[in-house]
């Protein structure tokens, strides 16, 4: 193994995870044939310690299915998911437990991921005896309160007897995500986790997030937010329809987009300041959905820019030339 | 050049629910708008300061337990002087509304033509044949080729679905459109082709909008003037370019701060505190608590909005003090 794979934490190659559509019974009784969701059709990725990576793009584009597949929620139906240097993709889900602490998930909607009958103290324990952790009550309750004050619970008195119902969006978005830290995980898994909340809040969440990020932390972040994406993700993965069309380092995919694709979302993002808005350039339709994937590059029906060729060949991400940064890259025929 | 009047005002507007035990919420604390014909203004600030409840408000569309006070003028009448006698003839012909979530409102079992002609024939403003070529006329103006009416709404993907609600708020043909968050729940290129839907909707149809919004860059994109709320007042209006670049109240200030922009390199900041609850009339400032900026009046004296520029108000003691300094 060498140097630079030992530094990764979640390495994910050519991942495929499709989700069998139900025909029915007479569909099956005649054989009709089985259609398939491509959710994520061959996406490849890497999240160093200390570092957060975004997956970006709209509904369907598979970046949910992306991160439930990562962390075995859902089975895929091929590639390679190395967590610290262990190919997790097909390991038996016994095998897997003592492998789950150490790869959290939190969710976009703390008002519904959070048992309306469990006051803070118990959602934060429960992880801890799930995973039989800490010498007795004591021990637990310690680790509770510290892991109330790495999500900035504080002071964690004042929470730990509260139910969901006392509290604000944002405390309860910090109360799942103390229930991630007290199994003081290394990579965690952040999907969507401000948009439910209020702006004026969205910014603590993020930062916290940033902060354990610089403890040492490798995040995935799925969002569909660009303007959080740049402003908290150290790189950036554009994904449309099962794939991921452009991947770089955060600032170079926003000022410095490739891909046709990424160039027309950003140039959809509506800025703060009305004297500044360019016209965006808005794609007809929506995207296509994932059982019929068009042929050729996924992106060519909607494309500005599509040649002919677009319609057969299947680009791979590779570096792009106008790019800046070498570990920017676009899957596109024209970069 | 004679400047012309609003097509659609409140004044002092106040809207309280009865929460029983003879106590209130005082949700709506003395609203005022003025909306000029054509024009579009984005109503914005947090969850819970009152701008869902007070857009209902002036479509007289609160529940039981609310009761409302003060005035809202259309074309010079007051609408709400007589209840729903002087309110009813008026919505959905003069003014018209799509819902929060107006997207998934609508009937899984009816064809979507059918629902557009519906609002149609119970204002009597078009029935049978008429009515069905006015729903595809309505469908085709937002974008939706007619011979859709026919289909189902799960039929329909998310943006359609918010453009068909589009189409059905329009059946009437309303002079003002209320849109509640129309773009919410939708991904970023459907959100840019309804707020183009809703911008060319009303060039053309010379409509005024009220766009209410938890999304400051939308309103920037959308909207010429803006009203930022409050705990259930406005506390500052005028053209979004000036709130962006010259706001004068902390809040406006703050809101834009806690927004990332992509491009802006700033680091984004978080309000600290919450909105107050208002069951309990606020002392002072309402937005004192969480201020980066309170001084000493702010804790006892409440700010009236005073003109600070080209209809440019806010309510903030900082201006009062400014003004005041400017004189002596």
């Amino acid at each position: 193994m060498s140097a630079q794979e030992q530094d990764t934490l979640l390495d994910v190659e050519g991942l495929v995870t499709r989700y069998p559509i139900g025909r029915g019974m007479v569909g099956t009784v005649t054989r009709r044939e089985q259609l398939w969701v491509h959710a994520v059709s061959g996406v490849s990725f890497s999240v160093a310690p200390g570092e957060m990576v975004a997956l970006v793009g709209e509904s369907g584009c598979g970046k949910t299915s992306t991160a439930q597949s990562v962390i075995r929620m859902v089975d895929a139906d091929s590639g390679s998911i190395r967590f610290r240097g262990r190919e997790i993709a097909r390991l038996s889900h016994r095998d897997l437990r003592p492998l789950r602490r150490e790869m959290q998930i939190i969710y976009q909607d703390p008002y519904e991921s959070l048992d309306p009958r469990f006051r803070v103290r118990d959602t934060i324990e429960e992880p801890l005896k799930i995973h039989g952790i800490g010498a007795g009550k004591q021990d637990r309750e310690d680790k509770v309160l510290e892991a109330m004050t790495r999500a900035g619970l504080t002071p964690p008195e004042l929470f730990i007897d509260r139910y969901p119902h006392e509290l604000s969006g944002g405390q309860r978005q910090r109360v799942a995500i103390a229930a991630a830290l007290v199994l003081d995980p290394k990579l965690l898994i952040a999907d969507e986790p401000v948009s439910m909340l209020d702006v004026s809040v969205r910014a603590g969440i993020l930062s916290l997030l940033d902060d354990l990020r610089q403890a040492g932390m490798g995040i995935l972040m799925i969002t569909h937010d660009l303007s959080t994406a740049a402003h908290f993700a150290n790189r950036i993965a554009v994904m449309y329809l099962g794939r991921i069309v452009e991947e770089g380092p955060a600032r170079d995919v926003v000022r410095n987009p490739q891909h046709p694709y990424t160039k027309a979302l950003i140039s959809v993002v509506p800025k703060r300041d009305p004297n500044e808005q360019t016209p965006p350039q808005i794609l007809t339709g929506e995207t296509p959905n994932p059982v019929h994937v068009p042929s050729g590059c996924r992106f060519h029906p909607r494309c500005p820019v599509a040649e002919e060729r677009c319609k057969s060949i299947d680009p791979e991400l590779r570096p792009a030339k106008a790019a800046a940064a070498r570990d920017h890259r676009a899957a596109c025929v024209l970069t | 050049m004679t400047i012309a009047e609003p097509i659609l005002s409140a004044r002092d507007l106040h809207v309280w629910f009865d929460l029983g035990e003879g106590r209130e919420l005082h949700a709506v604390r003395g609203f005022d708008i003025d909306l000029y014909p054509g024009e579009r203004m984005g109503l914005v600030g947090e969850s819970g300061c009152g701008k869902t409840t007070a857009i209902l408000a002036l479509m007289g569309l609160l529940p039981a337990s609310a009761s409302v006070a003060g005035q809202v003028v259309l074309e010079g009448e007051d609408i709400l002087a007589r209840g729903e006698d002087s309110m009813s003839p008026h919505r959905w012909h003069e003014i018209a509304m799509v819902f929060q979530g107006a997207m998934n409102a609508f009937n899984p079992v009816k064809r979507v033509g059918a629902q557009i002609v519906e609002p149609m024939e119970l204002h009597g403003t078009a029935s049978g044949r008429e009515a069905r070529q006015r729903a595809g006329d309505l469908l085709e103006m937002v974008g939706i080729g007619r011979d859709r009416a026919n289909r189902y709404p799960h039929e329909f993907s998310g943006g359609m679905r918010q453009r068909a609600a589009i189409a059905m708020a329009l059946a009437c043909s309303p002079k003002v459109l209320l849109a509640d968050e129309p773009t919410t729940a939708l991904d970023v290129m459907v959100q840019a082709q309804i707020l183009e839907l809703l911008v060319s909707l009303t060039k053309d149809l010379g409509l005024a909008m009220i766009l209410v919004t938890h999304d400051l860059p939308v309103v920037a994109q959308a909207c010429t003037r803006a009203s930022v709320m409050y705990a259930g007042e406005v506390v500052e209006r005028g053209s979004t370019a000036t709130l962006y670049h010259e706001p004068r109240h902390p809040y406006t200030r703050m809101l834009f701060a806690a927004t990332p922009d992509l491009w802006g390199d700033e680091d984004v900041i978080s309000i600290a505190g919450t909105p107050p609850r208002l069951d309990h009339e606020p002392v002072g400032c309402p937005f004192a608590p969480r201020c980066d900026s309170a001084f000493e009046p702010c804790a006892t004296r409440a700010p009236k909005p005073i003109r600070v520029g080209d209809r440019h108000d806010a309510a903030c003691h900082l201006n009062e003090r400014e003004i005041a300094g400017a004189t002596t």
